[in-house]
């Protein structure tokens, strides 16, 4: 395989603004197949604007921002819906369906997807989705009754439930215990794993970029600060990646 | 400079509102169609909304009839009771209320739930699952209540006779056939038309402006209130205009 086709996901100068406020000044990255990418930063520093980027929630004002080679920008509205398919994208809020139950909120993508499954086969896909993150038994329960560690696993299973090849992390553990943060770190490791998944996660929980990285990209000030294996930029004296691991 | 910004912020979003419209009428008669999700909005905004409109129908229709009363019999045309009674519930009333109460009722309902489904970002999930939020939140709740206004009021009107007939018999004894023929005798085609086609109006304003209220709510949970809150203050204001306007348009088309 060509180095070209290894990368996944690509950005090249990536410029993106609200306003006056600048978040992405030209930000560059590439995610490999098969890797999970953590990119680091601070609250506010565009983390979560640019996987937005990638799956064409939100337009930059320029640069390039491709998935699988397609420049996102200049998808129809088809080729994206199409595309989107691929990819996964667990919210910071889970971003849960409450007006439906767990059963529902994971048929949803599928009655819209994959329509020539039978109920039986959606309903075996489900509880195979509720396997992988341990909650079968919380299959007919409305949103509003799990905790936060069950909503992300929920989350986590209706992202996953199309098989993306890609998944799009948005600070997973942000708002859990330490031990829940930690399992919901070894799902993603073991999503990886299973599926084959590449991932980009976005986080400022050093101990769930621990578990989970191949590679960590810092950014700063909108741009790509420097990248790295954890151990090596645990190890570095540079003044502006020391805090992250203090 | 308030003054000029105020009125900047009007004009921004009446055009807001008009290329959220132009976007329905875009989308919303292209496929994929969401038949399920159209037909549980028809059940939401239909059969839910029913016992509150039937029964501010029933108040009206008795209070009306109650209160015309004494000023009838004053000119000695108390006979003509229930004829002014039903051309003011078939014209107006019964549309008005019907209106008013959906704009109460499923316009905060279409905007708070738009809204919370923005805020938490469930409108951002239904878009990067492949699904077209506009289509399957928006065109499908425009349409269910631009179709089941017409019906409510159909209904209303309906009740509010049936209430009227009550309160003529509170004071008099006038039979359900006499009074159906007295009725029937005085409502024509030009009052039953323009009342019937300006709640397919009052429907479209209510679902488009409760939708765009929550389709693009802001700022947390307060945004939520706000939507809900401005969805009932637009729609109810729409509905006295579409109302002046569909009077008008009878006016010069001599359906009055």
């Amino acid at each position: 395989m060509s180095n070209e086709e290894n990368i996944v996901v690509s950005t090249q100068h990536l410029v993106k603004s609200f306003g006056e406020n600048h978040v992405l000044k030209g930000f560059n990255l590439e995610l490999n197949r098969g890797e999970n990418l953590v990119v680091l930063g601070k609250s506010g520093s565009g983390k979560s604007v640019l996987i937005k980027c990638m799956v064409g929630l939100l337009y930059p004002d320029s640069g390039s921002v491709s998935v699988f080679g397609k420049e996102i920008p200049s998808l129809t509205q088809l080729q994206l819906d199409e595309l989107r398919t691929k990819i996964g994208f667990l919210f910071q809020s889970s971003a849960l369906y409450d007006s439906m139950t767990v059963r529902e909120n994971l048929e949803f993508p599928l009655r819209r997807h994959w329509k020539h499954k039978t109920k039986d086969e959606i309903n075996e896909l489900v509880m195979e989705a509720l396997r992988n993150v341990g909650l079968e038994r919380a299959v007919d329960l409305m949103p509003s009754e799990l905790s936060g560690g069950m909503r992300k696993r929920i989350g986590l299973a209706r992202t996953l439930i199309l098989k993306p090849e890609i998944m799009l992390y948005d600070e997973p553990t942000t708002g859990l215990d330490p031990i829940t943060g930690r399992e919901i770190s070894n799902l993603i490791v073991a999503i990886q794993e299973k599926y084959q998944t590449s991932s980009i996660i976005i986080t400022h929980d050093m101990e769930c970029a621990k578990i989970v990285a191949n590679r960590i990209m810092i950014l700063i000030d909108g741009l790509k600060y420097t990248v790295g294996t954890y151990d090596e930029l645990k190890k570095s004296n540079d003044p502006n990646i020391k805090p992250f691991f203090a | 400079m308030a003054k000029q910004s105020r009125r900047s912020e009007f004009l921004s979003e009446v055009g807001n509102i008009s290329a959220f419209t132009g976007k329905f009428f875009r989308e919303g008669f292209k496929p994929r169609y969401e038949w399920s999700e159209l037909f549980r909005q028809c059940y939401i905004i239909g059969y839910e909304s029913f016992p509150l409109v039937g029964i501010t129908a029933f108040i009206m229709g008795l209070v009306l009839t109650v209160q015309s009363r004494p000023t009838l019999e004053e000119f000695g045309a108390a006979s003509y009771l229930p004829a002014m009674v039903a051309v003011s519930i078939v014209r107006e009333i019964g549309p008005v209320i019907t209106a008013l109460i959906c704009a109460g009722k499923i316009g905060s309902s279409i905007g708070a739930e738009l809204g919370s489904m923005r805020v938490t970002e469930q409108i951002d999930a239904m878009e990067v699952s492949g699904t077209n939020p506009f289509k399957y939140l928006v065109v499908t709740r425009v349409i269910a209540c631009t179709l089941m206004l017409p019906i409510l009021a159909v209904l209303a009107d309906g009740i509010g006779l049936y209430a009227s007939y009550i309160g003529v018999n509170l004071k008099g004894i006038v039979s359900l056939n006499l009074y159906k023929t007295q009725v029937f005798e005085s409502i024509t085609f030009s009052d039953v038309m323009p009342a019937l086609v300006k709640t397919y109006f009052f429907g479209f304003a209510i679902g488009i402006i409760g939708s765009y209220k929550g389709y693009f709510s802001n700022k947390g949970t307060e945004g939520v209130g706000i939507a809900a809150n401005s969805a009932v203050v637009v729609s109810s204001l729409m509905i006295f205009v579409i109302d002046l306007i569909a009077v008008q348009i009878a006016d010069l088309l001599g359906l009055t």
